[in-house]
């Protein structure tokens, strides 16, 4: 039994807007794989919730805009997005990500809306929506806006989303994926049930030569406070070799990365990794560019 | 809070039950359907202990909402035996495997191992421990588990290719 004081099940996402409205405490409910978790917790309190759930009609699946934006809704599964043709087509690399958090059944039910919500670094999906530069739609009592995710994230566990706004699409434009090949790593404990202790996404788009890096992204999680790229990264990769490049972009990305002392794991322990994961997600993503650089 | 009735399918049953509203699908299934097979485990869905199928999907029932569960079809592991108490093709490949210690885990695994047995396919053991990787097990070292889900999808889904161009010889 959860300490819930008010239940609201919403009927469209206009019908959770108003309810959000009325109810200034109410927080949204999609999956319910953090909001459960931290009522358990006894995080908030008595809890207020408007769940959008059942919102499949509105807020479910993948779809292909005529000028060949991919179009998430925010309610779908892990799981559904990491076996949608659109997206298994156009950009594998975020079926790969939506396949590491948590274990099956949770995949089943957290959705990648939330992943976004929750504000939190650690999201397996979160850095490579940042690769992917991401935008998100916001449904609120005024209509709609659009907030490019580098604009998303405002500390640690929170966003820009007000609390009466519905996130309704995440929107992909082609000239964002079209070209690259990705590669995500999550750096935990286990393969399984894990909070990554490092999450690096790299986005390449090599030359005709398949070697020469043409451009590239670099975004991480939990690399700090909230998911974000790695310019200088991506400044000394430009223009170079795969093989030139991977030698390079380990110790460029931590000019701007400053991980932190958790419980999980030291900032020593987590710059390794930030220079060990960059150089193998460029090798690992260009290799599927038809590169073949080794990062051995 | 408020008491709702939720109707659904339950093992096969068109059922009508009061629920809280506070409730999760682990509480109604097990506290007032008194289906004791879905287990109370870590309630922050890391053990699987409360996997139940809904429409077909092996779900944690502790992070899902009683509200939810409108109008959807419910498996647990009571409606898996037959009528005449022969059991189900999971069930008896654990029974002959002795994937079972203390059986706490065993429900829920057994439900992830009928979604995997239902989709036709068959798996790798690396592709088993993947399926699995949502439960807990403190006693077996899930050796025989991933035995046990090895022969329940192989026999039924499993190649009967050479055996059946065999038979065609023989015949």
């Amino acid at each position: 039994m959860y300490d819930i004081v008010y239940y609201h099940e919403a009927e469209s996402v206009q019908d959770a807007v108003r309810a959000l409205t009325e109810h200034p405490e109410a927080r949204v409910i999609a999956g319910g794989t953090d909001v459960l978790v931290q009522i358990r917790e006894g995080r908030f309190g008595p809890c207020e919730l408007v769940s959008i759930h059942e919102l499949r009609d509105e807020l479910w699946g993948v779809t292909l805009d005529e000028d060949e934006t991919i179009c998430i809704g925010p309610i779908t599964w892990f799981h559904a997005v990491n076996t949608d043709p659109i997206c298994q087509e156009r950009i594998p690399v975020l079926c790969d990500a939506c396949d590491t958090p948590g274990g099956p059944q949770l995949r089943v039910s957290g959705t990648v809306g939330g992943n976004l919500c929750n504000g939190i670094t650690s999201a397996d999906t979160a850095s490579t929506f940042f690769a992917f530069g991401a935008e998100l739609v916001l449904e609120g009592p005024n209509g709609r806006r659009v907030v490019p995710i580098e604009k998303w994230y405002a500390g640690p566990g929170k966003t820009v989303r007000e609390q009466n706004e519905v996130l309704v699409q995440i929107r992909i434009p082609k000239s964002h994926y079209e070209g690259f090949t990705g590669e995500y790593i999550k750096y935990g404990k286990r393969r399984a049930l894990e909070i990554a202790t490092m999450g690096c996404c790299c986005l390449v788009k090599l030359a005709d030569d398949h070697e020469t890096i043409e451009d590239v992204r670099f975004a991480y999680g939990v690399a700090g406070p909230n998911p974000c790229r790695s310019e200088a990264a991506e400044n000394i990769a430009r223009g170079k070799t795969v093989a030139e490049a991977a030698p390079l972009v380990g110790e460029a990305a931590l000019e701007d990365l400053h991980p932190r002392d958790s419980w999980r794991a030291s900032k020593d322990f987590r710059e390794q990794l930030i220079k060990e994961m960059t150089k193998r997600a460029l090798v690992e993503a260009a290799a599927k560019g038809g590169s073949t650089a080794s990062w051995k | 809070m408020e008491m709702r009735i939720l109707s659904c399918t339950v093992n096969g049953k068109p059922v009508q039950v009061g629920y809280d509203v506070r409730e999760c699908l682990l509480d109604t299934l097990h506290d007032r359907l008194g289906l004791t097979s879905v287990k109370r485990g870590c309630e922050v869905g890391e053990c699987g202990a409360c996997t139940v199928l809904i429409d077909g999907v092996a779900t944690d029932t502790c992070l899902y909402l009683t509200a939810w569960a409108e109008g959807k079809t419910i498996e647990t592991v009571e409606g898996l035996q037959a009528p005449d108490g022969t059991l189900d093709v999971v069930q008896q490949a654990f029974v002959d495997e002795f994937a079972v210690q203390c059986g706490f885990c065993i429900p829920g695994l057994i439900m992830s191992a009928e979604e995997m047995v239902r989709s036709g396919k068959t798996f790798t053991r690396d592709e088993i421990r993947k399926c699995l990787s949502g439960h807990l097990c403190r006693c077996t070292g899930y050796q025989n588990i991933v035995n046990a889900v090895e022969k329940a999808t192989n026999l039924v889904n499993g190649m009967v290719g050479e055996e059946a161009s065999g038979t065609e010889e023989v015949a």
